[in-house]
């Protein structure tokens, strides 16, 4: 019984830090850029819930008003950082990407200062418990992974059966011919952080719900594990990124049962080393021949 | 050379060095004729020191970022190993040049060791796994300071680290290590490293054996990021988990892109104003990671080569061009590269 609470724990972080990852994936895949500032996305929108519902706002009208702010958010930083530098140099890019995570951690830090915030987890999902045949299953959990999966479906019909998902698709693999066959790129790509973002608006909600608690520096762990998920899965592989969310989720719920919480950190980077000695596209990636 | 440069008078190879050595030998003896006398109070020699170890972080960190052209984004790590190889050695052993020296090299042979673990798999594969790689490994440094405190002393750090970083200790080791990477710049092996950065697959068409130079550049980074480690635990005498942050990482970076992409003077510029403006200016603490962050966005919009571009300072040239009189020309020239 231990072991299946274990699993299901393992399930809730995973299906976390899938959302998370599919929100990278999706900006490598499309311009090839780690976005390091998709971590700090998830810390605004956990400020945006924290502070509307702290207004008195509905709930629910809160998660919503959270998943549009870091798209606006996320929309706003390509449009004014990465946009300029779409022929640069990767480096300039990834440089530019840092900048942007820096600058929003010490933007939040500027205004709320650097202390811990309780967030209002269970104004949005009430602590209940249910009790399946013995095992007690809190509310929470049920919800995180009904609702991440319900998004990753969601995500896979855009992309497999709208026009737009088809676009997409059409920009990842090439931007040239995408562009030539009348395309707008800049759409495509404003379109995409809009997707990633609210991807990660919801995995804001559904990670502070787990661990109530809101600090300025929180997306930057988070944001780097849903990373390491990412290429692990195989960066720019939609399935890829879940299959790397649940793989971190999990490796990480088993290192604290075993009693080396303090050493998690450590062995889900090892993890990310050891993977990409053996598979350097990652799980389900696609290895790219490089072209001259 | 061409038409112009034909009767261009050149100064001498030995002459050059000499001119070079004494002028470095004079800014020794006049700095610590200043720390000795009283001159410089304790804070302005911590800043002096800080710049000298921040220098030559940022001076290691452009041979993989400037000259490789990689981003890794663990030097702290780097530095972290560094530091504490050669503070556990100095703990041991009586306080002496000898065992400095040995402090020195130890650390930076420790973090060259980790460099080349690191690098391998690393640099085998294109593109940015070398940022995730080396962002992964500094956090497993930190993770390890702190679950290994009979080494290393835990959260609570490693003490009474013998404080051998005196000036002209940090002054010779940061100016030896700037001249060993210059000269490596200057050889074969750095051209080989350059044009990797312009083309991996020219120069491996080239015959350049870019993983070899790849692993080479990056651990020579990694080797001098250790020499600086050693310097900062020789300088503070005391060693925390807590100094070796992804923002230390960071904070290096910053350096390098603000002074320029390859440019070793303007890493030591950039590190020179960086560091001495907020310890000047304590009120702007509060804003300086804001102003940090703008600065990289914005450096890399608009002028991507950071300040200094690759442009490099030399004093012969400009003794050169003052021996011809050409010191002021009417056309300015474009700053020239490390090839």
């Amino acid at each position: 019984m231990l072991f299946l609470s274990q699993c299901i724990n393992g399930l809730q972080l995973g299906s976390i830090y899938a959302l998370v990852a599919l929100g990278y994936s999706m900006v490598y895949g499309i311009i090839r850029l780690l976005n390091f500032a998709h971590g700090d996305v998830i810390m605004i929108g956990a400020y945006i819930a924290l502070l509307t519902i702290g207004a008195g706002i509905h709930p629910a009208l809160a998660v919503a008003v959270t998943i549009l702010g870091c798209m606006l958010v996320s929309v706003l930083i390509e449009k004014v950082a990465y946009r300029p530098l779409r022929s640069a140099p990767r480096i300039s890019l990834l440089i530019t990407a840092i900048g942007v995570s820096l600058l929003l951690q010490n933007l939040v830090q500027l205004l709320f200062t650097a202390n811990t915030r309780p967030y209002p987890s269970t104004a949005i999902i009430p602590a209940k418990a249910l009790n399946l045949g013995g095992l007690s299953l809190s509310l929470n959990t049920l919800m995180t992974i009904l609702i991440s999966l319900g998004a990753m479906v969601g995500l896979h019909l855009l992309i497999q059966k709208t026009r737009m998902g088809k676009a997409m698709r059409a920009v990842s693999e090439d931007t040239g011919a995408a562009q030539l066959m009348g395309i707008d790129i800049n759409r495509v790509i404003s379109i995409t952080f809009a997707i990633g973002s609210a991807l990660a608006g919801v995995g804001s909600v559904l990670f502070c719900c787990r661990y109530p608690v809101v600090n300025p520096t929180m997306g930057s762990l988070l944001g780097l594990k849903a990373f390491v998920a990412a290429v692990l899965g195989g960066i720019g592989s939609i399935p890829g990124a879940m299959v790397g969310g649940f793989a971190i989720g999990f490796a990480e719920v088993l290192v604290t049962a075993l009693g080396f919480s303090a050493w998690t950190d450590a062995v889900v980077f090892a993890i990310l080393i050891l993977v990409l000695l053996v598979k350097p596209a990652g799980l389900l990636g696609k290895g790219v021949a490089e072209k001259v | 050379m061409d038409k112009a440069m034909r009767g261009y008078r050149q100064i001498p190879v030995y002459l050059r060095y000499l001119i070079n050595i004494l002028l470095l030998a004079a800014l020794l003896a006049l700095g610590n004729h200043l720390i000795v006398s009283g001159a410089v109070n304790r804070a302005q020699k911590a800043i002096i020191l800080q710049i000298g170890i921040y220098a030559l972080l940022a001076v290691s960190l452009n041979v993989a970022t400037g000259y490789l052209g990689q981003l890794p984004l663990g030097h702290a790590g780097f530095m972290a190993v560094g530091g504490y190889a050669a503070a556990i050695l100095w703990k041991s052993l009586p306080k002496n040049t000898g065992a400095m020296l040995l402090g020195l090299l130890l650390g930076g042979l420790v973090a060259a060791v980790f460099g080349v673990l690191i690098g391998v798999p690393a640099l085998r594969l294109r593109g940015d796994y070398l940022a995730i790689i080396t962002l992964g490994f500094g956090e497993i440094i930190r993770v390890l300071i702190i679950n290994l405190p009979g080494i290393t002393g835990g959260t609570p750090g490693l003490m009474s680290i013998p404080k051998h970083a005196t000036f002209p200790v940090v002054y010779i080791t940061v100016i030896v290590s700037c001249a060993l990477i210059h000269t490596l710049m200057k050889s074969r092996h750095g051209r080989a490293i350059l044009a990797i950065r312009e083309n991996e697959i020219a120069a491996e068409a080239s015959g350049v054996n870019t993983t070899f130079y790849k692993v080479l550049a990056f651990t020579v980074s990694a080797f001098f990021a250790g020499v600086a480690g050693a310097l900062y635990a020789g300088y503070t005498g005391i060693l925390t988990p807590g100094n070796f942050t992804f923002m230390t990482s960071i904070n290096i970076l910053v350096m390098v892109v603000l002074g320029g992409l390859g440019s070793m003077a303007g890493s030591i510029i950039a590190a020179g104003i960086l560091t001495a403006l907020p310890l000047a200016l304590q009120s702007f603490n509060k804003y300086r990671m804001v102003i940090y962050a703008l600065l990289l966005i914005v450096v890399m919009i608009f002028k991507p080569s950071g300040l200094l571009g690759r442009y490099d300072f030399s004093l012969t040239r400009i003794l050169e061009k003052a021996v011809n009189g050409r010191l002021f020309p009417k056309r300015g020239k474009a700053g020239e590269d490390h090839a």
